[in-house]
């Protein structure tokens, strides 16, 4: 998983592909993704980096300005979007609200001239996939946005596409019914070995979901990764910030020994940190620590480095309590500590000494 | 623990009772507001709209004239069998009628409402009114029969028996070119005197040309209005909205400047030598059509337009993806969603059409005339406002019942207009 796609393996590629809407501003900088044959790839980041306009263009509704876009061996740059053969399901699910629900689905298949007997037997077997299958007469008014969602998935497979595109599917969707509808999606990938690209500004739907995540912004890809990686090893602050919370110490580092590195903090600490190629010798750096990997009273040997520091806050939120500390020095760090029964005490404006191992510490750059 | 609260709230009993009156109270209260914000506006439309129509749908079936002046001879005909000339009874109470209504000067008016059902009535009755001013006594009957050999008709005292009912179907029957003959038998009307169903037909075919006109050269504004970005969709909107900023008077002597035989139009024409002769574009069927398709457009295009608002531009992303070319897409996904908004641009724009007077008046031709302008013709000219009437009921029934079949087929509820 880790090693990068190769040009044999790539479905989907997209070469220095480039895309202004105004010829001044770059919505797309220079993206070159190769994506692999039964996939799920998930474009994350926030609103305005790109990652909708990148689907838009695999989708044929936009034109790169510059670069290719290949699917599976073939350019489709000039394909108009319906002879691209690519599923694709919206972000308000897009049904057409004059056609009963097996008419929406049996849409796809009337326009490429299947026969009725046909489409009315591949209708039921999508409906019957999604569930739905007893709705068929419906018009998608009387339906629930979980049911509508469902119906625009059998709408986007039942052509049977090699490739399937999710512009943001689930927004619209309150939180429980999300949750399981991002399994169901999961598990439907699996069954049917698609491909498939989704795009999201949710962080944990790209975590839950994905084999691997290209976080986007400002046009560009930061990191692509699978999602365990992308959270334990962050390639820059940016998604370091993004993916997850974070604790972040600006520093300078000032010595580098193979992996490691001390990094010097403003208010004088010095710090045992994993090096990144995000920043190097005597840079400026941040320090990415997640608050679950902060020790509070570690046991001797068991961290790096060690600080002393006083409970500044403390929120009870049921299966953890995260714990904002202000170091001697002055920085501030958030800890999350698991409730259990052995916790510890945890008392405003007490002191505790607190500490973290170097490899759950990255020094990335400060920008 | 909060349910709990709430129950104990509403009370047992005594208590919800109360809670209930103090709902209507409240509820009455909030009407009554309500009701006072509207109720400038609905008495004035009460008074301006509502009650002339009333009054228009009355007079259509009112029958005054004859029972107002001639009183005594209604009484004296309710015996008469109608087999034969009434006796000398109806002959004096009608001189005695006469001598009021030639005192009254309205003789000439029951002659008139009289010769709508019996040509030349009128000017036997302003004979008779010479011969009552004449003077002396009767015996009448042989007077009269004497005067004019009509007054003897069986079938003339028939119809005046009935022109004294206090309603009479006569206005609208003849506004569908039919007629009652003495006995009441209802046909169709005398060749020379059917002219109506022909204007309607004239008026519907009118209004359907220009509704479909407005249609065709509508829909793909009211399209681009709704893609287009919202800077130069206010310019276009602007552009649509123009025609309201200046009075269909001008606007239609306007087209009159553009296409009369020495107009704008005739005089490129044979410059461009496209034509040889200066061609008739005002004054008939297509300077009607066209003046009114221009008027009638931004009708037309404005419940189109706030319908196509409203339909996604996912839905023909997603057509597309699915598969369907541009115009398939177009065709089968776009176009139905926009059936509410056609139907209520289209029926506005008819509607309105229906109802047409100035501009055929206008630019048309004598074969362009609508039923407003034969209103106009009745209520100014002819002073007949019993037909005009008619005409106007039946116009308004037409538009009543595409109304109720629009809301049938699209159903009126689906329509947007803002």
């Amino acid at each position: 998983m880790r090693l990068p796609v190769s040009a044999k393996e790539s479905f989907v590629e997209f070469a220095g592909v480039q895309k202004t809407y105004d010829g001044e501003v770059l919505v797309v900088k220079d993206l070159s993704l190769r994506i692999r044959r039964g996939e799920f790839l998930t474009l994350l980041g926030p609103s305005g980096s790109g990652k909708t306009t990148t689907l838009m263009m695999l989708a044929g509704f936009e034109t790169p300005t510059a670069g290719d876009i290949m699917l599976d061996g073939n350019r489709i740059d000039a394909l108009p979007p319906e002879k691209r053969n690519i599923g694709m399901v919206f972000q308000n699910y897009a049904l057409f609200p004059h056609m009963s629900v097996a008419q929406n689905v049996g849409y796809p298949l009337k326009v490429r001239g299947v026969s009725k007997a046909e489409t009315a037997e591949r209708v039921v077997k999508a409906l019957d996939m999604v569930e739905l299958g007893s709705f068929a007469a419906r018009m998608p008014g009387q339906l629930s946005g979980g049911q509508q969602q469902r119906v625009a998935l059998a709408r986007a497979l039942v052509f049977e596409p090699k490739l399937v595109l999710m512009d943001e599917p689930l927004g619209a969707l309150d939180k429980q019914l999300r949750e399981h509808m991002q399994m169901e999606i999961r598990h439907l990938h699996e069954r049917l070995g698609i491909t498939v690209v989704y795009v999201t500004h949710d962080q944990s739907e790209a975590l839950t979901m994905s084999d691997r995540v290209a976080v986007f912004n400002a046009g560009i890809i930061q990191q692509v990764a699978p999602p365990s990686e992308l959270y334990e090893s962050p390639a820059n602050s940016f998604v370091a910030q993004f993916i997850g919370e974070n604790n972040r110490l600006p520093g300078r580092i000032e010595a580098a020994n193979g992996t490691l590195c001390s990094v010097v903090l403003g208010s004088g600490e010095v710090v045992s940190a994993t090096l990144t190629s995000a920043a190097g010798v005597g840079q400026n750096c941040l320090l990415s620590i997640r608050p679950e990997r902060v020790k509070i009273a570690p046991p001797d040997g068991a961290v790096d480095n060690r600080f002393e520091a006083e409970i500044a806050e403390v929120i009870y939120l049921g299966d953890h309590v995260r714990v904002r500390c202000r170091l001697d020095g002055g920085s501030e760090v958030v800890v999350k500590v698991s409730n259990v029964e052995d916790r510890p005490v945890l008392d405003i404006g007490s002191r505790i000494p607190l500490g973290w191992r170097a490899q759950d510490c990255r020094a990335l750059d400060a920008a | 623990m909060a349910v709990a609260a709430l129950e104990g709230d509403a009370g047992p009993g005594v208590d919800r009772t109360s809670l209930k009156t103090k709902l209507r109270r409240a509820e009455r209260l909030n009407r009554a507001r309500s009701f006072s914000l509207v109720a400038p506006l609905l008495l004035f439309v009460l008074a301006v709209f509502a009650l002339p129509i009333g009054l228009m749908l009355v007079r259509s079936v009112e029958n005054t004239e004859v029972r107002d002046s001639l009183p005594r001879t209604m009484v004296a005909l309710e015996s008469w069998d109608g087999t034969a000339t009434p006796g000398e009874g109806v002959f004096a109470a009608f001189a005695e009628d006469l001598v009021q209504t030639q005192k009254d000067r309205t003789t000439a008016l029951v002659g008139k409402r009289i010769n709508y059902e019996v040509p030349g009535a009128r000017s036997r009755f302003l004979k008779a009114g010479r011969l009552i001013d004449a003077g002396g006594g009767g015996p009448w009957k042989d007077k009269f029969l004497a005067n004019d050999a009509e007054w003897g008709s069986v079938d003339f005292w028939a119809i005046m028996k009935r022109a004294g009912g206090v309603m009479t179907p006569y206005y609208l029957l003849t506004s569908l070119d039919l007629r009652q003959d003495a006995t009441g038998a209802v046909s169709w009307n005398f060749a020379d005197q059917s002219i109506f169903l022909e204007i309607f037909y004239r008026t519907i075919w009118i209004s359907f040309m220009v509704t479909l006109a407005t249609l065709i050269l509508g829909y793909p504004v009211a399209h681009l209005l709704a893609i287009l970005p919202p800077k130069h969709a206010n310019m276009l909107m602007i552009l649509v909205l123009l025609p309201f900023t200046t009075s269909i008077l001008v606007r239609t002597t306007a087209w009159i400047v553009l296409l009369q035989s020495n107009g704008v139009l005739n005089d490129a024409l044979l410059a461009l030598n496209i034509t040889t002769e200066r061609v008739q574009l005002i004054f008939n069927r297509f300077g009607t059509v066209l003046a009114m398709t221009h008027i009638q457009l931004p009708f037309t295009i404005l419940p189109i337009y706030s319908v196509m608002k409203s339909i996604p531009a996912s839905h023909l992303r997603a057509a597309r993806s699915l598969g369907a070319g541009p115009l398939t897409a177009f065709v089968s996904v776009y176009m139905p969603q926009t059936l509410p908004g056609v139907g209520a641009g289209c029926l506005l724009t008819f509607i309105l059409s229906l109802g047409y007077y100035i501009t055929p008046a206008l630019v048309g031709g004598p074969q362009d005339q609508m039923v407003s302008y034969f209103v106009a013709l009745y209520t100014n000219r002819e002073m007949n406002w019993g037909q005009a009437s008619a005409l106007g009921a039946i116009l308004l029934l037409i538009t009543l019942v595409l109304y109720a079949v629009f809301n049938r087929l699209v159903g009126i509820d689906k329509v947007k207009l803002g």
